[in-house]
């Protein structure tokens, strides 16, 4: 297991670079630049910070440049919109913040969605699966960017709970409405998964032998049932979880919290090369990690798979 | 050989000195709650003046820093760190006396060094700042050659006479030179702090600044929060306590928000100006904005070959009926446009367009005729390619006047919509037959809008060039009425019609009926948070 885990991370290195480089090509193809602006910068302004920020070399020592600075100094360099602040000031500003908000939802939504799952699934073809499938379809149908102005409305201005939004260190009358809107369509999604896996397992084989045998109910789901049935929500949870603390650029738009889900979006617009490439990375390195998790997972939950 | 020129020449309205502060009226009571939270649409993007590009990044320095004029709720120019000037006879030299009193936030005295080193600053190209060209734009001397790099930084003609005399030489007059230094980029910051924190300077704990507040605290996408300066030469006439404003980018959102009470100013969003308007009438307002928005035709060999014709250009142009855009589109009290610079610009004075003064069916008949002369008809349709950013409200825009062309004249307009810096691109690379484009006025005088069009401008998208024109502009720098220029300028636009004005701005927002001291004439929107005041209601 330990040379597998090993391995793994080894492949992770060219991958990461492969990832590094196509990103920094692909950015450097998109029309426009960090200073393009409506009102044009003079050539000799241009080139002034063109110098400055090493955009006058030829890409092939910037990549190299942008590697090796990761490398020596985990140093990704300064931002060419927020001129005050380094990539590594605006991730480490923004990401605990969606951390935080990102962690809560995958709890609530693993939790919520997988009793949800089990619960519709033990219930199948009565009134209690149709209204499981129905939250969870109705959960899924309402796409985050109707539901965060939704609750907004809801709850600041109608019943006057909760402020609109800001992130105040993460207290947590600031935490509810991110989490709702966050977790609710990933809630809706493991409960469809571990729906659907748990009929299969409910109708094997080896659970009618355990039923047959005499198991009491409650022992056949939880000691036989819930484990295999869980396989296919774990696949499912680990780029979840990478999606989930990451952000949302929904989340970060709507309530003001000042994470790193807005920087994806707002570094691509604005062809922020530096931010972009640390999210990229950030984003890549987690799923890399977290894919990794999932199969170590997948290996001590299945005892025939072994690495 | 130095003529001392009234300040009141200049600064028509200083006589409400000391400056411009919270003035409450007599029979207000002032609320106990001096907090003032505003929104803002993004996160600002630098706290350095000579680094900061954009209107929200302005709004905030103002509170922080102060340069040598403010501008009062009309827009003329009061006074601020500097109290007077005085100009040459050649009007090449600028003599700015500064107020003795005036402080930065660790109690340091400001001073005339501090300006030179701020304004060295600004051009030199180790900070590579994006506005660096505002100081060629002034003329003043030598810039340009230190932004290329050529000079040493210490030829800039800025210079500390004593502690509070700074003197600027300018290497050709500019009349409107006083009023671009209201801009941020050429604010004083302090050369102490940023030599110990380098490029830490502006993180809130370091920061000293001259304004009425400094910062406390800067989360980007969050919030910017500020506090009083005791520093602050007018704190005693300052009454806002702390300043927040509040990233939301989402317009609904934000007025979900203000009318929850979270905040005390907002942006109107698209189309519900009118039934806001009529809810709350006190609290939705329309004011002019130094802004104008246009369709840029190319006139260079990669445009469109049959928009070379300027009775083509002139019957697109008449056939839009810039009334109902106003009306029916946009509907925020935006101003119809029929030439170039912002109607409310300051001394400003409107030419007469012909097209303006007549009826749209006069002008949808005069465009028919105009279209069919030059070759296109029902049998052969002019086709031409409009690109804009993708926006809702460009899009709307875009679809009404096509509709308008293709109706009056049979053209067929095709949208292409396109992300915005893909579309700024292309128009910078003469890469479009048609294009969206809006210019917001640099400094508060007709000339930042029509240098737009001189030949050199880098601004100049559709590469429009007239010599009359050029001389025009030219001129008018040492002209004994600028205006005149003007005129003549607006005039051969409209004759050559390199572009299609459609409509002038306003500045639409919800304010808080306790909130008092906001500037309503100021049509760059320029506003200072040491001047307003809340009252008990």
């Amino acid at each position: 297991m330990t040379t597998y885990i090993f391995k793994r991370l080894l492949e992770a290195i060219p991958t990461m670079l492969l990832l590094i480089i196509i990103s920094f090509l692909l950015m450097h193809a998109a029309p426009g630049g960090p200073f393009t602006s409506e009102k044009a910068v003079p050539a000799q302004v241009l080139a002034n910070l063109n110098a400055k920020y090493g955009l006058d070399q030829p890409l092939w020592r910037q990549v190299a440049n942008y590697v090796w600075g990761i490398v020596a100094h985990f140093d990704f360099g300064p931002s060419f919109i927020y001129k005050d602040r380094t990539v590594n000031e605006v991730i480490a500003q923004g990401f605990p913040v969606t951390l935080q908000y990102g962690l809560a939802s995958f709890v609530i939504a693993v939790i919520a969605g997988v009793t949800l799952g089990v619960v519709a699934a033990l219930k199948h073809n009565t009134g209690i699966d149709y209204a499981a499938v129905a939250t969870a379809t109705a959960a899924h149908a309402m796409p985050n960017f109707v539901l965060a102005p939704l609750l907004v409305l809801v709850f600041t201005l109608w019943l006057g709970w909760l402020p609109g939004g800001g992130w105040e260190g993460g207290e947590l009358k600031y935490m509810v409405m991110p989490v709702i809107a966050l977790s609710t369509s990933f809630m809706a999604s493991i409960a469809r998964i571990t729906r659907s896996s748990m009929l299969e397992v409910l109708h094997s084989n080896f659970i009618r032998t355990a039923v047959a045998k005499g198991l009491p109910m409650r022992k056949v789901i939880l000691k036989h049932a819930l484990k295999p049935a869980m396989m296919p929500v774990i696949s499912y949870l680990g780029p979840a979880f990478v999606t989930m603390i990451t952000g949302s650029v929904i989340v970060d738009m709507y309530f003001s919290t000042g994470g790193i889900g807005r920087s994806f979006v707002d570094a691509a617009l604005n062809r922020d090369y530096s931010v972009m490439l640390g999210v990229t990375i950030l984003v890549g390195a987690l799923t890399i990690l977290f894919n990794l998790v999932v199969d170590i997972l997948y290996a001590w939950i299945d005892p025939r798979i072994r690495y | 050989m130095k003529k001392r020129l009234l300040l009141s020449t200049i600064l028509s309205l200083s006589v409400a000195f000391p400056a411009l502060a919270a003035n409450p009226q007599p029979g207000e009571e002032l609320s106990d709650n001096q907090v003032y939270t505003y929104r803002i649409l993004d996160a600002i993007k630098s706290m350095d003046p000579q680094i900061s590009t954009d209107v929200e990044g302005s709004d905030v320095l103002r509170s922080l820093f102060e340069g040598l004029y403010n501008e009062d709720g009309d827009g003329n120019l009061v006074p601020a760190v500097a109290l007077s000037h005085d100009l040459s006879e050649d009007k090449l030299v600028y003599t700015f006396h500064l107020r003795p009193e005036s402080k930065w936030s660790n109690g340091d005295p400001v001073t005339a060094n501090d300006f030179v080193y701020s304004w060295q600053r600004l051009a030199d190209p180790a900070t590579a700042s994006e506005y660096a060209w505002y100081l060629e734009l002034g003329h003043v001397k030598n810039a340009a050659d230190i932004i290329a790099g050529t000079t040493p930084v210490d030829q800039l003609g800025v210079k500390a006479i004593d502690d509070h005399t700074f003197e600027v030489t300018l290497d050709a007059p500019v009349p409107y030179f006083p009023k671009m230094l209201t801009h941020t980029s050429v604010f004083p910051i302090n050369k102490a702090v940023v030599d110990k924190f380098g490029a830490d300077w502006t993180k809130p704990e370091n920061m000293v600044g001259n304004g009425a507040y400094t910062l406390k605290e800067h989360t980007l996408g969050e919030k910017v929060v500020m506090v009083r300066n005791p520093a602050y030469w007018d704190d005693a006439h300052t009454v806002i306590t702390e300043i927040n404003a509040v990233t939301i980018n989402d317009e609904n959102v934000a007025l979900t928000r203000y009318d929850a009470g979270e905040l005390d100013q907002t942006d109107v969003p698209t189309g519900q100006y009118p039934s806001l308007k009529e809810a709350r009438p006190d609290e939705a307002s329309s004011t002019p904005y130094s802004c104008s928005y246009t369709y840029v035709i190319n006139l260079t060999e990669k445009g469109n070959p049959a928009l070379q014709d300027v009775n083509v250009r002139k019957a697109l142009s008449y056939a839009v009926d810039r009334q109902i855009l106003v009306d029916k589109v946009l509907q925020a009290g935006q101003a119809p446009a029929y030439n170039w610079t912002h109607f409310a610009v300051n001394g400003f004075a409107m030419p007469e367009i012909d097209y303006a003064k007549w009826t749209q069916e006069d002008r949808d008949a005069k465009a028919a005729e105009l279209l069919t002369a030059a070759g296109f008809g029902a049998d052969n349709p002019l086709k031409i390619q409009l690109n804009y950013n993708t926006s809702e409200g460009h899009k709307k825009i875009a679809e009404a006047i096509a509709a308008m062309w293709k109706q009056k004249l049979g053209v067929e307009l095709t949208l292409n919509n396109m992300e915005w810096k893909v579309h700024t691109d292309k128009m910078q690379a003469q890469d479009f037959e048609m294009g969206r484009y809006a210019w917001c006025g640099d400094y508060n005088e007709a000339s930042t809008y029509l240098g737009l069009f001189t030949t050199t401008s880098g601004n100049n998208n559709g590469k429009y060039s007239n010599a009359e024109y050029d001389k025009l502009l030219d001129e008018s720098s040492t002209a004994a009425d600028p205006n005149v220029n003007y005129t003549a300028a607006e005039q051969l636009l409209a004759n050559d019609m390199p572009m299609i004005p459609i409509y002038h701005y306003t500045k639409v927002r919800m304010n808080k009926t306790d909130i008092r001291g906001l500037p309503m004439n100021n049509v760059q929107q320029t506003w200072y948070a040491k001047d307003l005041y809340r009252v008990k209601q």
